[in-house]
């Protein structure tokens, strides 16, 4: 029993040893992380901060001119509306694909058919998006024999509208597209969610006296939370960043009225040869999408949800 | 408080039959325990009652009323899942809470329900907790403790015992029939481990293969098992077995094996020579010095003596197979020693070979 106490503790020039080269072990381990790191995403990121403050007309950044880019981009009124439109792409977009998205993957887990469905939906996410834009165009055609959406209202009397001409309806039309073209994409992800619940857990509930309705909000929503706010925030990214929808549908007409962020950097500043005003808009993106990564970052480390 | 009551229920899978025309009647207040090895249909006649799985054919009835088609909410019964089953998103206290919100009773109500079911569970200090926080025993309770604040007329527990350690398994088994006692409502507890079904239950139904083999009291069915089923799934260790034939009312077994049959079984195994038989004995039954009443001995040689403390554990070669004794410590067997096992007629069981029928009704074993 008593063989061997030597083994117990380590020499101690051994254990000195090993904390000296501590510092250098860490960096050593980091530094690959690190440099890519600097070299992609913090080298990049100031220096678009340095653009940003600068004329940079022709992509010749020589000139500084402090805040004025962003100055005058809050008094151009296209440019304060692209931001609007993007609020309405980030509200209805998101909501309406987890909605959607939410309630297919629930009814197809109860039908036979579910991968048959799933595939369907997912269908569109194999579409490019300009694609995407050129098919929905011809929905949209107001000339009742090439739209499809007229020739339908037709039968009952109404339209035909132009959907896509008209200030009101046009972020909404656009809107759509981009909604069907992710539902399935929201469905594949929370549908896997949903099949990582177990079954007992269904079962306590329904035994426990919960009807369907209340099982799908008070247990399946709660416990897909943290799925569809990785979701969420995915969306979001992406929907901050759009550009190729309203680009090949609208051109962001009619007017300014369906332009959003990257449209409006590609269309005013980067045809105008403006790359600094080109940067600030870039600058503006980045800190409307910091609240976001917080929230996500936040949201990861957390350990409220299940 | 209900009775549960099984007439003709069947169960199929497509073309398996889960299920096979059960007929069980579970009084009111009983603590039913439904016992078997895995597949045999314990478990699906349990989520029958929960209302989980459909039925086949046939009806069943929680009191008075048909089930078949109710939906499990409004049956009035709550369950225990072997997983538990927890809400994970919400504290111990919502988890018990949830069935009452949903029933839309006042909040005091809830309140001194969920402390008052706390309470009994000794689960006070952990009302707060997410289930992720507690321990296998822990959770465990706070599934029965969801149960017991719902006042089920029945309650249902799905092999509640199986993820705990040994030592809080036991624990828990006295948990459990003391809440069985204390609430005195009708419970049904589905379990492969026929140790829980012995110390808990109030009766037991044995089942295999969807069939249902024997229902009685613990004490019935150790002692009369009305079949070679029952006899060796019932009792630990197994019983023993030895084919044998009849013969002018004597057993010839292996190994020039003979026993002088007394009357009672004479009459059993009528006048047929030549029938082939299972006699059954239980290790518990072999004696090595004195054993009270008429006995057969059985010859044999002990192989591995497993020190219990006050037992010996005998694995003896005896006619032809290895038979397990369990014999008093002070005996001092070794392994080697030729042994001259006793056997009291009485504790003799029976069974047609091919059927596994016993040939002893229960009337019989009880007269003899």
């Amino acid at each position: 029993m008593t063989a061997t106490p030597v083994m117990v503790s380590p020499p101690k020039a051994r254990r000195v040893r090993h904390e000296r080269t501590g510092w250098g072990t860490v960096l050593l381990f980091l530094a690959p992380a690190l440099v890519l790191l600097l070299i992609f995403l913090v080298y990049p990121t100031l220096s678009t901060l340095r653009m940003s403050v600068d004329r940079g007309l022709g992509g010749n950044f020589s000139r500084f001119v402090g805040l004025d880019n962003y100055i005058s981009l809050l008094n151009t009124p296209s440019f304060v509306g692209s931001i609007i439109n993007n609020v309405l792409w980030i509200v209805f977009y998101t909501t309406f694909v987890i909605l959607f998205g939410l309630a297919i993957a629930v009814v197809a887990m109860r039908v036979r058919y579910e991968s048959t469905i799933k595939a369907i939906v997912f269908l569109p996410m194999a579409i490019a998006a300009t694609a995407l834009g050129v098919i929905w165009a011809f929905v949209y055609a107001t000339d009742s024999n090439i739209g499809l959406l007229n020739a339908l209202l037709g039968v009952i009397r109404i339209g035909p509208i132009s959907w896509l001409g008209n200030p009101s309806f046009v972020n909404a039309a656009l809107i759509a597209v981009g909604i069907w073209g992710s539902t399935g994409f929201a469905t594949v992800i929370l549908s896997a969610a949903l099949k990582g619940i177990p079954t007992e857990i269904l079962e306590a509930a329904r035994t426990d006296g919960a009807n369907e309705f209340q099982i799908f909000w008070r247990i399946i929503v709660p416990m897909v939370s943290l799925p569809i706010s990785v979701l969420a925030v995915t969306l979001i990214v992406n929907v901050i960043k759009l550009f190729d929808i309203p680009y090949v549908m609208t051109q962001g007409g009619p007017g300014n009225a369906s332009r959003v962020i990257a449209f409006e950097m590609y269309k005013q500043d980067f045809a105008a040869g403006l790359y600094g005003k080109a940067a600030a808009v870039a600058v503006i993106m980045l800190i409307l999408l910091i609240p976001v990564m917080i929230f996500n970052v936040r949201r990861f480390r957390s350990s409220a949800v299940v | 408080m209900a009775t549960v009551t099984f007439d003709h229920v069947t169960k199929k899978y497509g073309d398996v039959l889960a299920v096979n025309d059960l007929n069980l009647a579970i009084n009111e207040g009983e603590f039913m325990v439904l016992v078997g090895p895995s597949g045999c249909g314990k478990t699906t006649s349990l989520r029958m009652i929960a209302g989980l799985e459909e039925i086949s054919s046939g009806e069943l009835k929680i009191g008075d009323r048909i089930v078949n088609d109710v939906p499990p909410k409004d049956r009035d019964i709550a369950m225990v899942f072997q997983s538990y089953a927890l809400y994970p998103h919400m504290t111990v206290r919502d988890n018990m809470a949830f069935g009452l919100k949903l029933r839309k009773l006042p909040k005091s109500d809830i309140e001194k329900r969920v402390n008052e079911a706390a309470g009994i569970l000794s689960l006070d200090k952990l009302l707060d907790r997410k289930p992720k926080e507690l321990s296998g025993g822990q959770r465990q309770r706070v599934a029965l403790g969801r149960a017991i604040v719902r006042e089920p007329a029945v309650f249902l527990m799905d092999e509640p015992l199986s993820n705990l350690d040994a030592k809080l398994r036991v624990q828990t088994r006295a948990e459990i029939a003391r809440l069985h006692q204390r609430m005195g409502t009708t419970f049904v507890y589905v379990t492969h481990d026929q140790v829980e079904a012995m110390t808990m239950g109030t009766r037991i139904a044995v089942m295999s293969d969807g069939l249902l083999q024997q229902v009685g009291t613990p004490q019935v069915l150790y002692d009369t098992p009305s079949n070679r089923f029952v006899a060796g799934f019932i009792g630990s260790p197994a019983m023993n077995f030895v084919e044998v034939t009849a013969d002018n009312g004597k057993l010839v077994g292996p190994e020039g094996w003979v026993a002088e049959l007394p009357g009672r079984l004479r009459n059993a195994v009528g006048a047929v020579n030549g029938r082939k038989l299972i006699a059954g004995f239980r290790p518990e039954h072999l004696e090595l010095k004195e054993a009270e009443g008429q006995t057969v001995t059985v010859p044999g040689r002990a192989d591995v003596v497993e020190y219990l403390g006050n037992e010996e554990l005998l694995h003896v070669t005896a006619l032809g197979k290895d038979v397990v004794a369990i014999v008093d410590s002070d005996n001092r067997v070794k392994p080697g020693d030729v042994l001259q096992l006793l056997l009291p007629y009485t504790k003799l069981h029976l069974f047609d070979a091919e059927s596994g029928a016993s040939l002893i009704s229960e009337r019989e074993q009880v007269a003899a």
